[in-house]
């Protein structure tokens, strides 16, 4: 047996692998080659991938479930979408905006979050997403209420792009911000910072033990977490042009959910996946048949959860390293 | 000045009370057992000295320090480490990344969420030291999970080291491996540098009258008498509410 | 003053019709600390279950009622050795998931079976007009469902505290290991107690169609309201149930007939305040 070099066999892990670089190009290249009547969809899917990201933060890598955290996409939605309405329609600091309000009210949240567990959590974070649909249905005159957020205008990105009816700037524009968030999480989860979440989130009493302030942290993850959805919903607002009550929902949060479920959580692929294997479907079954698109999705729920805890990327990991070892030893080798 | 100093600790679970009036005294370097029958709050004196528990009144020193009223998490910063008695580890994680992770957040680059955890040469070049001298550096790219239960006692104790603890709280450190490692667990545990003071749990008396150099006899959440090997190996209250009654064959 | 008094009532009523639904759910989340959204979607089966025998059969209400129980016990008892079974050891998001995925799919059963409009039954005469009561003008629907609940409180009380497998139950609620140790068969036991909290969540199905309405999406709509009072009660404490219940219906009746603007909106805060300070819920042991 070679003997281990640690810091190797650590940046090895981090390593951008080829498949990477290949999806990221194929997710500009396909939509705008082949599908140009789906950009629409694809800035959709691109949009909600941001959200998934932030809920596999929280989940996949810190271990916080959350059933609101539509509340924080919301958040920035309405953020994002107001702005806009009152007269400031500059797409990219429109979105930081978003971003940036959902983060501090996110914050504000979190001092209650990290308190508690198990089914309180549960309850609290799906209490906080139902009071913030109240709220915003009485707060008719600033959100619209249950019409929406009408009267947004999104002006041109960078100054030149139009956003159209046909998409390509909105989609292009999604896509970027998409990357650039997978980028910033992927340094996240591979920093000392997400190596800490990872072990609060596989035994807490033993990180207290080494010293780690479990609850500080998981606060500055839930933080992150809340930007970044914000940052999804404020993109979303900006490139559909309105905002809606179940931006909120518990609705969207239990759909977010699932796509990561399906996808594989604490992986942040897996949130793309899922976002993709869901929204298209979605798109293709509701076609045919709107009413019945939930029997599929529940029916596949239970089943990836009852053979594949991992999702469907965790699934494809595990026979890809049963059916070879060798990549693993390049893995472990020096 | 003593490492570690308990004074009149007690705790009582409803009418249950299993910490009656504690008050035990570490010496630097003291390599100190407690021992005393199943039942009798052992386990919770560590918990009440790590802060897992909160005493109902009495305190804890670390030191000249009165950490009774720090987080768990605070008193490891000041140097109180501990093992369980039971495996707490990190399972889907390797050693490597476990130890790494404990030596950044002593070193309190654990917040750096920006830069990658490969850049923080000296935390993995110490973890990989420690899990060498612990003899573990074979298997330390492997999920714990997947580790022989002796190997994962070893992580235990690896991982207390890395806090750099100056008094350290073993709870049961050979529980669960056969009896040819433990001497060998115990001869490590020996080998820790002399500033480091120990406190272990430990039902082999043989391995106790071997290592330790004081010990408390705890009974029914009770000091029940204090001394060197030589001392309780011939105190008649010892021998007979636990040495008598103990089955250690 | 009568009106306040008859919205009171109305409150009170409509907490019973939320024990029902709820009490079920308290117990088997106790006993096994499985998290399951799925519980909703037990009472829409009762639901429908009383409307086909009304509007299809022709039965009347009355004698529908202990059906919805049955049937939906039994089905409950099926999913539970067939599925539900099988995720106890998972974890707390596959639990929620795999429960949220079994009501979409009930749902969409029952858009398939029955439509995807709102449903009502015929209620025998009797059970249609008001009383009057020391001056104070009450329907008498509500009285009818006031008093089933108390009745289904008593005997679920009684149930637990008097008769052996009550007492199989609190222990293994009480804590799991020792029942297994003294040589309970806690499975089987949880088997028996999910299908009959799940067969009362089938009777407040059926009994809510006349005040809640009945359609596919019901085992969603209810879920907040069943987990609000589960979780604020206690997990495990009927009596905390019964309390968080009746709390819950008159605050509800009563918000929305001071507040009006506000909706749930006082229910959620003080949920979420509550359990912020009180994890366990009022009277959770643990």
């Amino acid at each position: 047996m070679q003997p281990i070099d640690p810091q190797k066999w650590l940046r090895n892990k981090a390593r951008i692998s080829p498949y990477e670089i290949a999806f990221w190009i194929a997710a500009l290249i396909i939509p705008y080659a082949f599908f140009p009547n789906y950009l629409a969809l694809a800035s959709q899917i691109a949009a909600t991938a941001i959200f998934c990201i932030a809920l596999d933060l929280i989940i996949g890598y810190a271990g916080i479930i959350s059933l609101g955290h539509a509340a924080f996409f919301g958040l920035g939605a309405y953020a994002a979408g107001i702005l806009s309405q009152k007269g400031w329609g500059e797409p990219i600091s429109g979105a930081l905006f978003g971003a940036i309000f959902a983060g501090f009210c996110g914050w504000i949240v979190s001092f209650m979050i990290v308190r508690v567990q198990h089914l309180a959590l549960l309850m609290i974070t799906l209490g906080l997403g139902f009071l913030l649909v109240e709220l915003a249905n009485t707060l008719d005159w600033l959100t619209g209420g249950s019409d929406g957020l009408l009267g947004i205008d999104t002006w041109n990105l960078f100054g030149v792009f139009k956003f159209t009816f046909w998409g390509y700037t909105a989609y292009g524009y999604t896509l970027g911000a998409a990357f650039l968030v997978f980028l910033l999480c992927r340094r996240l989860v591979n920093s000392p910072f997400g190596l800490a979440l990872e072990t609060i989130r596989e035994n807490p009493q033993r990180t207290t033990a080494l010293g780690v302030p479990n609850r500080a942290r998981l606060q500055k993850v839930f933080t992150i977490s809340a930007a970044i959805a914000g940052l999804a919903g404020a993109i979303l607002a900006q490139t559909t042009e309105t905002v809606s009550l179940d931006s909120l929902g518990f609705q969207r949060s239990a759909d977010i959910a699932v796509m990561l479920i399906l996808g594989g959580t604490g992986r942040l692929y897996g949130a793309i996946l899922g976002s993709i294997i869901f929204l298209v479907a979605r798109d293709q079954l509701s076609g045919m048949n709107p009413q019945y698109w939930y029997f599929w999705i529940g029916l596949l729920l239970m089943i990836v959860v009852l053979f594949m805890p991992r999702g469907i990327l965790g699934g494809l990991e595990k026979i890809k390293s049963k059916l070879s070892t060798k990549p693993n030893q390049k893995v472990d080798g020096a | 000045m003593n490492a570690l100093e308990t004074r009149n600790l007690n705790k009582a679970f409803g009418s249950l009370v299993v910490a009656d009036d504690i008050s035990i005294q570490l010496p630097k370097g003291a390599r100190h057992a407690l021992i005393g029958p199943n039942g009798a709050g052992k386990t919770t004196l560590i918990n009440l000295m790590t802060g897992a528990l909160t005493p109902d009144s009495g305190s804890v020193l670390l030191g000249d320090q009165d950490i009774t009223g720090l987080e768990s998490n605070e008193r490891v910063k000041r140097g109180l480490g501990r093992t369980f008695q039971i495996n707490t580890l990190f399972p889907e994680l390797t050693p490597l990344e476990s130890t790494t992770m404990a030596i950044c957040e002593r070193m309190g680059v654990a917040q750096n969420w920006l830069s990658p955890l490969a850049n923080q040469t000296e935390a993995i070049d110490e973890a990989f030291g420690l899990l060498t001298q612990i003899g573990l550096a074979d298997d330390c790219t492997k999920p714990t999970v997947d580790l022989a239960y002796g190997q994962q006692r070893l992580l235990e104790i690896a991982l207390a080291l890395a806090t750099k603890p100056k008094v350290l709280l073993l709870d049961e450190p050979a529980a669960g491996i056969p009896k040819s490692e433990s001497a060998a667990l115990f001869e490590a545990i020996a080998d820790l540098p002399k500033d480091i003071s120990v406190l272990f749990i430990e039902h082999d008396m043989n391995l106790v009258f071997t290592f330790a150099s004081s010990i408390t006899v705890l009974v029914q959440g009770k000091v029940l008498v204090e001394g060197t090997p030589d001392e309780i190996a011939h105190d008649p209250l010892v021998r007979e509410v636990y040495l008598g009654g103990a089955d250690h064959g | 003053m009568s009106q306040i008094l008859a919205v009171l009532f109305d409150g009170f009523a409509y907490g019973m019709l939320l024990f029902l639904l709820s009490v079920g759910l308290s117990v088997t989340l106790g006993l096994m600390n499985f998290i399951n959204l799925a519980h909703g979607a037990f009472a829409m089966i009762g639901g429908y279950v009383t409307f086909a025998l009304v509007s299809l059969a022709g039965w009347p209400f009355l004698a529908t009622l202990p059906f919805a129980f049955l049937i939906t016990a039994i089905i409950a008892a099926g999913f539970e050795v067939l599925l539900f079974r099988r995720i106890y050891q998972s974890g707390e998001l596959n639990q929620v998931l795999f429960t949220i995925g079994f009501v979409f799919s009930m749902s969409a059963v029952a858009a398939y079976l029955f439509g995807t409009v709102n449903q009502s039954v015929k209620m025998p005469e009797f059970l249609t007009g008001f009383i009057e009561l020391a001056g104070v003008k009450l329907p008498s629907y509500r009285i009818f469902l006031a008093a089933i609940a108390l009745v289904v409180t008593i005997i679920v009380v009684a149930g637990l505290e008097y008769t052996r497998f009550g007492a199989m139950v609190r222990a293994s609620v009480d804590n799991q290991k020792v029942a297994r140790g003294l040589g309970l068969n806690v499975s089987k036991i949880f088997a028996l107690t999910f299908a009959i909290g799940s067969g009362l969540a089938g009777l407040g199905g059926a009994l809510s169609i006349e005040i809640l309405s009945l359609d596919p999406s019901f085992g969603f709509h209810i879920l907040v309201l069943v987990l609000i009072v589960v979780a604020v009660g206690g997990l495990g404490s009927v009596w905390g149930s019964f309390v968080a219940a009746a709390c819950l219906g008159i605050f509800d009746v009563m918000g929305k007939y001071l507040f009006p603007e506000l909706g749930s909106f006082l229910i959620y805060l003080f949920m979420v305040v509550l359990l912020f300070y009180k994890p366990l819920g009022l009277f959770g042991k643990r």
